[in-house]
Order: C-alpha cells, then sequence, then structure tokens
C-alpha cells in the first residue's frame, strides 16, 4: 500500500465534488461507467460531456478539444483502467503539450463499474508514466485539501497536467445518464461555441 | 493521379480543417503535404484519432482521420460506441491495402473484407478516383453535414500521389 491509511482517502464523488467546487466555466470531459454517472449526479452542467462508452479515449477526446480551443481549459476525469487501456495516449498529450489540458484521473485501482476487479494501477504509478512522458505539472494526492491545493495550481499553470487522485472503491449512488447520445452532442457542442 | 496538394486543397474546400492519424505509404503525399502546412496532428493509435477528431468536432472543426484499413479494426469501437450513437461525424481517409489480394499477407483478409465492414456498421464510404474527385468530395462533405457520422473515403494506391519511403 503506497498511500496513507484507507480512512483519509476520498471516494470518488467527495474528490470529484472537491474539484466541481474550483470548476467554472471550464469544459469537461468525463469517462465512461459511474465517474460520468457520479459527475451527472453531483453537478450537471452543459459544458460536461459524459461519455457512455469508447472506454480508454477520455484524453483523447479532450485532447481533440484542447487543440481546437487553446483559449480554453480543457478538464478530463478519467479513470486509472481508462488511461490503460489507452496508455499511448500519454506519450501523444506529453509530446504536443496543451498548454490547456488537465488530467484528473481518479484512480480506485480497480474496474468498479464492472465488480472491482483489480487494476494495474496498483502497482504501475499511472502519475510516473505521465511525468516520463512529457506531462508538465504532474501530482499525486490523498487528502481533499491536496486535491484543493494542486488543482487550483493546475487551473492557474500552463499544461498539460496530471493530477492522479488516489481513491477508495466506494461508489455513489447514481442513475444512468437520463440524456440521449445525440443530446449531449448538441449540448456539448453548443456551450463552447 | 492526382497530386497530394490538390487533394488537400479539395478537401479544405469542403471544409475540412483538422487532421489526424496514423501514417501508411499510400497516404504518405498527403500527410507530407498537410505536415508541410502545418495541419496534420499524429496519433499514436487510430482509435485515439477518431477520439481526438471528435474534441476537434466539440471545439467546432470539420475533422478528418487518415489511417490504413488495418486501423479501421483498433478504430471500430470509438467509432461505434461514440460517433454513430452520439451523431459525431468524421472523415475517415482510409488506404485499401490488400486491394484484390495483391499485398502482403497481413492485408489480405481486411483488403476483401473491408467494404462489407463498413457496410455492417453502416459507415457511408465510396471509393475515391482520380476522374470522380469533385464529386467524391460533394459526396463526402454532403454525408458528413446531413448524417453527422463518420463517412470513409477509400484510397487505392496510385490514385494520390505519395513519397517513396
Amino acid at each position: 500500500m503506497i498511500g496513507p491509511e484507507e480512512g483519509v482517502m476520498q471516494s470518488r464523488a467527495q474528490a470529484m465534488a472537491a474539484i466541481f467546487e474550483l470548476m467554472t466555466d471550464q469544459p469537461l470531459i468525463v469517462c465512461n461507467g459511474f465517474p460520468s454517472r457520479e459527475a451527472c449526479k453531483l453537478r450537471d452542467r452543459d459544458q460536461n460531456f459524459y461519455m457512455i462508452g469508447s472506454m480508454g479515449v477520455t484524453a483523447g477526446i479532450g485532447l481533440g478539444l484542447a487543440l481546437a480551443q487553446p483559449q480554453k481549459t480543457v478538464v478530463v476525469f478519467d479513470g486509472d483502467g481508462n488511461v490503460l487501456m489507452g496508455l499511448g495516449t500519454l506519450a501523444t498529450i506529453g509530446a504536443l503539450k496543451p498548454k490547456n489540458l488537465i488530467h484528473v484521473v481518479f484512480d480506485n485501482e480497480v474496474y468498479g463499474t464492472t465488480g472491482n476487479q483489480p487494476t494495474y494501477s496498483r502497482v504501475v504509478g499511472l502519475d510516473k508514466m505521465a511525468r516520463a512522458a512529457g506531462y508538465v505539472n504532474v501530482e499525486r494526492v490523498w487528502e481533499k485539501e491536496d486535491i484543493v491545493y494542486e488543482f487550483k495550481a493546475m487551473l492557474a499553470d500552463s499544461g498539460p497536467s496530471f493530477l492522479l487522485i488516489k481513491i477508495n472503491e466506494q461508489l455513489e449512488e447514481a442513475d444512468r445518464i437520463a440524456f440521449t447520445p445525440p443530446e449531449m452532442t448538441k449540448r456539448f457542442k453548443e456551450s463552447l461555441s | 493521379m492526382v497530386e497530394a496538394d490538390d487533394f488537400v486543397k479539395g478537401l479544405q474546400g469542403i471544409g475540412f480543417d483538422f487532421f489526424t492519424g496514423v501514417p501508411d505509404t499510400i497516404l504518405g503525399g498527403i500527410i507530407a503535404h498537410l505536415t508541410e502546412e502545418g495541419l496534420y496532428t499524429p496519433a499514436v493509435r487510430e482509435d485515439e484519432a477518431v477520439a481526438m477528431a471528435a474534441g476537434a468536432y466539440f471545439g467546432g472543426k470539420t475533422p478528418a482521420v487518415l489511417m490504413q484499413n488495418s486501423g479501421l479494426g483498433n478504430a471500430l469501437n470509438v467509432l461505434e460506441s461514440l460517433n454513430l450513437i452520439y451523431r459525431i461525424p468524421c472523415l475517415l481517409l482510409v488506404s485499401w491495402r490488400g486491394f484484390e489480394g495483391k499485398d502482403a499477407p497481413e492485408h489480405l483478409v481486411m483488403g476483401e473484407t473491408m467494404t462489407t465492414l463498413l457496410d455492417t456498421v453502416k459507415i457511408p464510404h465510396r471509393t475515391l478516383s482520380a476522374e470522380t474527385m469533385v464529386d467524391d468530395l460533394q459526396w463526402t462533405a454532403k454525408t458528413f453535414m446531413e448524417q453527422r457520422i463518420p463517412v470513409a473515403l477509400l484510397l487505392k494506391k496510385s490514385i494520390v500521389k505519395t513519397v517513396q519511403p
């Protein structure tokens, strides 16, 4: 166990809530599974794009948006299973270095949506991989006050930034996303124009 | 044979302004020209490229993704569970390796089944030719705008000039 004792760890919903407190109008891409459902329940906003499928490409979507709209800070809510599935994107982001991309990874070391099967992030440090790939700011945090401190700094600094938040496995009760996928596309795209 | 810069001008003429992808020899000339013009963002996998294109579309761009047809396999899940269900369009510029069985063994199965595969997943496609290029591009723009889903232009060898490796 790399982190502090279990009791200090946040649930993903708690960690997300702490970040939502700091966000204003930044566009947000949320990975598939419970993270999207939790984000929708915690703070639904027009600038949220919820993925329901296409696991592994959350950061890729965020990267494309960051390149298309360099004046906006793009935030990505990702998971450890998602990052591991699309590891190559760490290299693409590290190489292209978009200054306006903040990649937040909620790392519970399991595939939580499908029954807590373990991922390799227990033994492979995703923050070390991001740093090696060339992300400019990389932090690993557990506690709420550190989440707040580091995310605030990332909002102010030039990226790309990678915030690895070690969380517990607790899921928030949250329904499936009520919007149809085309509605989400329309709403999100309009929020950006 | 079509010059790469004429082909790129044709794509820009119908609105395409964001280009990403993974290279193939057939696409080499197009990628070289796009890179010269500072228009090309390389991806490491085809599904990543399709995802970047989706993000760029959200941000107001009209995106195109270049790939070898083997990459269609890599991109298939994103095309199905992102683009097709969310109505996120992109142009897929796909090189047709393995056309008529004349290629290295690794290209033969995809070369033979690619159009059936595209039909099965309901991605509209057309095979580019020098003679019909203007019409092909118009069809591409129209399908993209009307259906808001991925649309594929298939590129056989020696249609658009390439660079020698």
